[in-house]
């Protein structure tokens, strides 16, 4: 169990943020370049230290600036698996897994004889004497991890682990990172800029901007429910803010008003919206829809066998649409269009 | 790269090379090559090729001992005067060698700063030993191994040793197994520098080791004095010390730094 | 900021090698005038001049260029504002290097009209040449032991040079001072047990003068030269060995009578008393 209160001032960076992370449970730190994540797993590793803050480990204190408390890096009980991994590159990776249990006073004969087991259990059998040089992507990610398990640490830590490995290995080595991370019982601690990543391996989501934490919680909730634009634009969702207006009725900056299905939560809400949930006509559409509005083409942008479309106009919102029906629609940049969302298609909460 | 060859390079790259092959090609054309074999059997040329061997190898030993932990601090620490320290050590570089040895000599001397005090409790003497000339083969060569050790460890990526202290390693471990195995091409670079300059050193030598052939007459001295009476044996001495120096230098550069 | 901060490095550096410098060469000033000694030779010549008789009478103007052993740095400058004093139309420029080396440049065809030698054989080369016309000795310079101040080995002699006990220096036997001082020891018998062999007079004052040798053996002049760090003890007369100094003009010289006539000057009894004052003798 982890509980870290950081305060870390870096230049620009003033990192201030709670974080608990219980035994058994995978928490991704996701963030913006600059926004502290690499700082903030620094200052749990005992390799920055904190201005103010405590850093607890199970039941110890490792660093805590009050009380004067700092347990140097090497002695605390945590791995670490860094970005491009950092193998020793003169070392085999035998010699690279064995190298904790050996720095820990195990003999040379004893650590090669764990260490070979942990090859062993990540199917690195047949490259034991390989030089980190030789493995490929996936095969140094996975000597990379057995090196920072093999001391059986209680908090696993990971700085951007899938970053030095190329699109098409990711995918692979990122299925087999969420199987290897299932076997260790400790806390986990994940960093990365990358969405997918975060919600494929973690089981919570914190969101770092700009050294705060903006918002918390699981996956599912966090990519339905953004709490802020960085966050929105990351799960390709669109985020308005707004105000309630009457028991329904959401009030936009622009003076629009969005008509919800449920009851609002309170006075200052969010509006979530699928991209796809979003139709854009030639005309003003009729029925069902309950919410329509006046939109000018600003963009068009191919995403796979979608195109975005980015709406001006008083809603600011980017849809999606498949190629076929742009091209019926014949839209191009300055096309004025209708555009509607059905009400039960707007995702409320409060702010 | 070849297209890429930009063409003023070439000739002046010649002429650096013929500034220097040209009194190499002089030495080779005045060399007595008929009475050669002779001239370097002499126990004079075997006795100080011998001791200039054994006393460059001791004082890259001793570099690299104590060089290594020098570079470190200059290169990973910020301890106040830091620059200054630097200046220091690379002094022996600018220094005429005949003032470092004098200034050993003040030192380390039977009558010096720190040899006085040694020399009457002990009895013990470092000029006029062979360890007198391992202690200014040292002084004179040590600056190049740290300055190229230094360069090779601010270009190391320190993260090596996060990496390693995360791994429950500590200080000295780190140090040992992560930041000199990382360093090691500058360590070779720096250690063959230094043995090749202490190999050719001769006025701190001479100043404050003496000369006495057996003891503390290494090469350049036997050179030197053979100059002063018979040029065809200076020449011969010189020939071996090159065919020495570049029996070592060529293939251990190859191996070492091709890379 | 990086700039600066590694500008200052730079100069301190540069700075403390200045200091550095400077200390070296003052802790090795004594052996300036000393080095010279490396060029003299053992074998005395009894070659005369003709040129003794030459007063300094005659009209002589211009400039004078004289090539002198280093040994004879200060007794020469001495004696060439003497010389210039007397014959107020004549500037004389001097030249100090090895006598081997200003032989060569002679050879080569250097412009010098005199030429002082430590060394008989490099004024025979150059008579042999045809470059000079003859060489008259005008001093004599002597083998001392030469201890630090206040004789810390006790040294009495040249007997005492056999001490295992005893720290001891001579002059590398390709050196002329290290030849004249195995003369000296083999005239007197003793083996001697040596420490260093230097490769010049000037590197073994040093080592004496700093106290790190106890004895050892070069020239009277440089001894005096060495000034108050080192103590000279004479040789016992039987053991005493001595070099003399030849002095000729050059067939190429610009100005023939000039130069005669500063050849006369350092044979006059003026010349002569001079050069005894830095310790030389009389031929």
């Amino acid at each position: 169990m982890l509980h870290a209160v950081l305060g870390v001032h870096l230049g620009d960076l003033h990192l201030d943020i709670d974080l608990r992370i219980d035994d058994g449970e995978v928490v991704a730190l996701l963030g913006p370049n600059g926004a502290g994540k690499t700082t903030a797993l620094r200052a749990i590793a005992g390799l920055h230290p904190l201005d103010h803050g405590r850093i607890t480990l199970d039941d110890t204190v490792v660093d805590d600036p009050g009380t004067g408390t700092f347990v140097p890096t090497a002695e605390r009980s945590m791995g670490m698996v860094f970005q491009d991994h950092l193998l020793f590159p003169r070392q085999s990776a035998l010699d690279n897994v064995a190298f904790g249990l050996r720095a820990r006073g195990a003999s040379k004969a004893a650590a090669r004889h764990a260490a070979r087991a942990w090859l062993d259990r990540f199917d690195l059998t047949d490259h034991a004497g390989a030089l980190p040089r030789t493995l490929s992507g996936g095969q140094s990610q996975r000597v990379a991890l057995a090196r920072a398990l093999a001391t059986e640490p209680r908090l696993l830590l990971l700085d951007e682990p899938l970053a030095a490995l190329d699109a098409s290995t990711r995918l692979r080595v990122r299925t087999e990172l969420r199987r290897h991370l299932a076997t260790f019982a400790g806390a986990r601690l994940l960093v990365t800029h990358d969405p997918l990543d975060a919600i494929v391996l973690a089981d919570r989501l914190v969101i770092l901007e700009a050294g705060r934490v903006t918002q918390t919680g699981t996956p599912a909730l966090v990519t339905s429910r953004p709490a802020s634009r960085y966050v929105a634009e990351l799960v390709g969702i669109n985020l308005l803010g707004g105000v309630a207006d009457g028991e329904r009725g959401v009030l936009l900056e622009s003076g629009t008003v969005l008509t919800v299905a449920d009851p609002l939560p309170g006075q200052e809400v969010s509006v979530a919206i699928r991209p796809r949930a979003i139709a854009l006509h030639r005309h003003q559409p009729d029925g069902s829809p309950r919410n329509a509005w006046r939109a000018t083409v600003a963009d068009l942008e191919a995403d796979r066998d979608r195109v975005r479309v980015t709406l001006a106009g008083p809603v600011p919102v980017t849809a999606e649409l498949t190629p076929a029906a742009v091209a019926e629609l014949d839209l191009a940049h300055g096309t004025p269009v209708w555009a509607s969302v059905k009400a039960v298609d707007l995702t409320t909460y409060e702010r | 790269m070849r297209g890429r060859t930009p063409w003023v390079v070439v000739p002046l790259a010649a002429v650096g090379v013929a500034y220097v092959a040209l009194p190499f090609a002089a030495l080779l054309q005045r060399a007595p090559w008929t009475s050669l074999l002779d001239e370097v059997r002499r126990p004079v040329v075997t006795d100080a090729l011998q001791l200039s061997v054994t006393t460059a190898l001791a004082a890259t030993a001793f570099s690299l001992v104590i060089g290594i932990p020098l570079a470190w601090v200059l290169a990973r620490t910020s301890i106040p005067g830091r620059s200054s320290v630097r200046a220091l050590v690379t002094l022996p570089m600018v220094l005429p060698p005949v003032v470092g040895g004098a200034a050993l000599l003040f030192a380390f001397g039977r009558r010096g700063l720190l040899g006085g005090p040694v020399y009457d409790t002990t009895g013990l003497l470092l000029p006029f030993s062979a360890w007198g000339v391992v202690a200014a083969n040292t002084f004179v060569a040590m600056p190049f191994l740290v300055l190229t050790v230094e360069s090779g460890l601010r270009a190391a990526d320190t993260r090596y040793e996060d990496a390693a202290a995360t791994l429950g390693a500590s200080r000295w471990t780190i140090f040992r197994r992560v930041t000199v195995p990382n360093a090691a091409p500058s360590i070779i670079t720096g250690a063959l520098l230094c043995w090749a300059r202490a190999l050719g050193e001769f006025g701190a030598t001479v100043t404050f080791a003496g000369n006495l052939q057996g003891r503390t007459q290494t090469m350049p001295l036997a050179v030197f004095l053979a100059l002063e009476s018979d040029r065809d044996a200076a020449i011969a001495l010189s020939l071996v010390l090159i065919a020495v120096s570049l029996a070592v230098l060529v293939p251990l550069r190859d191996r070492w730094l091709a890379g | 900021m990086k700039l600066h901060a590694r500008a200052r490095a730079l100069a301190a550096a540069w700075a403390l090698a200045a200091v550095l410098t400077a200390c070296g060469s003052d802790a090795d000033g004594d052996g300036e005038r000393a080095a010279a000694g490396t060029d003299e030779v053992t074998t005395a010549s009894t070659a005369q001049g003709g040129t003794r008789a030459a007063a300094p009478d005659a009209a002589i103007e211009g400039t004078v260029t004289v090539f002198a052993a280093a040994s004879l740095t200060d007794a020469f400058e001495e004696v060439a504002a003497a010389f210039e004093a007397g014959n107020r139309e004549v500037t004389v420029e001097l030249s100090f290097a090895s006598s081997s080396t200003l032989r060569e440049q002679i050879l080569a065809g250097a412009p010098a009209d005199v030429f002082a030698s430590a060394n008989q054989s490099n004024v025979e080369e150059l008579v042999e040449a045809g470059a000079a016309t003859g060489a008259a000795d005008f001093v004599e310079n002597e083998l001392q032991i030469v201890v630090p101040a206040g004789n810390p080995g006790a040294v009495k002699g040249l007997a005492d040079l056999a001490d295992d006990d005893l720290l001891v220096g001579l002059c590398a036997q390709e050196v002329p001072c290290g030849q004249l001082g195995r003369e000296a020891l083999a005239k007197a018998g003793v083996t001697p047990s040596i420490d260093t062999d230097e490769p010049d007079v000037r590197s073994l004052l040093t080592k004496v003068g700093a106290g790190e040798l106890d004895v050892g053996l070069v020239y009277r002049t440089d001894v005096l030269a060495a000034g108050e760090a080192v103590e000279g003890i004479d040789l016992a007369p039987d053991q005493e060995v001595t070099t003399t100094y030849p002095i000729t003009t050059l067939t190429d010289g610009g100005n023939p009578e000039a130069g005669a006539a500063f050849v006369a000057f350092v044979l006059s009894a003026r010349g002569q008393e001079i050069l005894a004052s830095y310790g030389f003798d009389p031929p």
